[in-house]
């Protein structure tokens, strides 16, 4: 088990799960704000980079493709 | 009378809409179908800032205050489905690195003769301007005029309004004339015969190519050009930015590899970074070469960008004439024949106010632009054909 804080809230999920997929276990499809709306998960392979997030303060990560760390923060970005 | 136009690209789709709105019975014929090259590779520029005193930048300057109604009258009028033109009148930002701040001086104080606003910003508007921009730059100038949209979005848009205004769109290629008593009375395409009275030719960069099908001979070539996409951010670049090193790479007939930076970003996110000029024909390998060179640039104007991941790379074809200017009028030896074409890399900014002349050729409808400059017999352009 993990636990990562996302927006400022512990989210939990397992071992070796994407953040994608510790954010999908958990209910959440969408994580991003762009100017057409909330954004997550698309090709779910890397190629489109809608999933992307804040990791650790690192910016314009793809969740699909990130394994979630016990202890990371995610924050959400946002295109107004 | 029925019109046939050649090419479903900005330049055409706004011919259409213009002439069918003036009752024209048009036909739009494509190969590919709407957008399908060059004005869907490109970066949807509506630009004044970059042109120096001269016809271009007259017709730039109308046709820039016709796109402001012109996009919301598209916007307000859209179909099912359509998406929207993203017109932003953003305003662009002109900057100038040490050394090259006596230049873009000079150049703005020209551009401000014929009216266009160039305003200089000191160090906090600037900061606020543009707060991510490299602390380098030596002089940097504000041109609220200059917009943007996106291309593909805008040709959809003004197609889909014309054909609602009755044009039609066939999805073939051009093979040859039909020709009566010396008079070019239709085309011949690979599904058949189009009946018109008049043909206007806006086929960007293969407009030279479907001249010589109809028995016309007219001088435009392909010039290259790449652009680099980003992956969607939080938004750092607030205007059009670019090193003013960009018009001199516009005006230049060098065939040589030739990058300026243009810095951008768009309602999607994603920040577009161009851009470069080869003159390779047709060739469709551009190597890794134009984006590395217009990459390094783009980081010496935002250093954010040295830690962003490319989404994609893009390039399309730009049509110019060898005097660098639009090829908009009546062909000085085929009767029936029109062009509009000849762009460059400004074909976007310049549609609506082309649309206007065509509509002015073939029809007669009054303007208040002057056609003679862009005429395609014009003795600069006869030379080279």
């Amino acid at each position: 088990m993990i636990r990562i804080i996302v927006d400022d809230r512990p989210v939990e999920g397992r071992d070796g799960q994407t953040i994608a997929g510790v954010l999908i276990g958990a209910g959440r499809t969408e994580w991003r704000t762009a100017q057409t709306g909330g954004r997550g998960v698309f090709c779910g392979i890397g190629v489109c980079h809608d999933c992307l997030v804040t990791v650790n303060g690192l910016s314009g990560v793809r969740a699909c493709q990130r394994e979630a760390v016990d202890g990371d923060v995610v924050e959400r970005e946002v295109r107004a | 009378m029925r019109i046939a136009v050649i090419g479903a690209g900005i330049v055409g789709a706004a011919c259409a809409l213009e002439l069918a709105e003036r009752g024209a019975e048009v036909v739009v014929v494509d190969r590919v179908g709407v957008a399908g090259e060059t004005s869907s590779r490109c970066e949807g520029n509506l630009l004044v800032s970059d042109k120096g005193p001269g016809a271009e930048a007259d017709l730039a300057i109308a046709s820039n205050r016709m796109w402001r109604e012109l996009a919301a009258r598209l916007d307000a009028d859209r179909g099912p489905g359509q998406p929207e033109t993203e017109f932003e009148a953003k305003g662009g930002v002109v900057v100038a690195f040490p050394g090259g701040e006596a230049a873009l001086e000079r150049f703005a104080e020209a551009q401000r003769t014929i009216g266009i606003r160039a305003e200089p910003l000191d160090a906090a508007a600037l900061r606020a301007a543009e707060p991510h921009l490299s602390p380098e730059v030596a002089l940097a100038l504000h041109y609220p005029e200059d917009a943007q949209l996106q291309p593909s979005n805008a040709t959809q848009a003004l197609l889909a309004t014309a054909l609602r205004r009755g044009a039609r769109l066939l999805v073939t290629e051009v093979t040859g004339a039909r020709i009566r008593a010396g008079r070019l009375v239709g085309l011949e395409t690979v599904d058949g015969v189009v009946e018109a009275d008049a043909v206007v030719n806006c086929a960007g960069p293969w407009s030279g190519e479907v001249a010589a099908r109809l028995g016309a001979r007219l001088d435009i070539r392909p010039r290259r050009g790449v652009i680099l996409v980003t992956t969607p951010m939080p938004q750092r670049v607030f205007h059009k930015v670019y090193d003013a090193d960009y018009v001199g790479a516009v005006g230049s007939g060098d065939a040589a590899l030739q990058t300026s930076t243009v810095v951008e970003s768009t309602p999607g996110g994603t920040v577009l970074i161009g851009s470069s000029r080869e003159r390779v024909g047709f060739d469709e390998q551009p190597g890794i070469a134009p984006a590395a060179a217009i990459a390094a640039k783009a980081v010496r104007l935002f250093p954010f960008l040295a830690d962003t991941t490319l989404l994609r790379s893009y390039f399309g074809f730009r049509p110019y004439a060898p005097d660098h200017l639009p090829v908009i009028g009546a062909d000085p030896q085929v009767e029936g024949l029109f062009h509009a074409t000849g762009h460059e890399g400004a074909g976007i900014g310049l549609a609506p106010a082309t649309a206007a002349l065509v509509a002015h050729a073939v029809l007669g409808t009054p303007t208040d632009l002057d056609p003679a400059p862009f005429l395609p017999g014009r003795a600069s352009l006869q030379e080279t054909a």
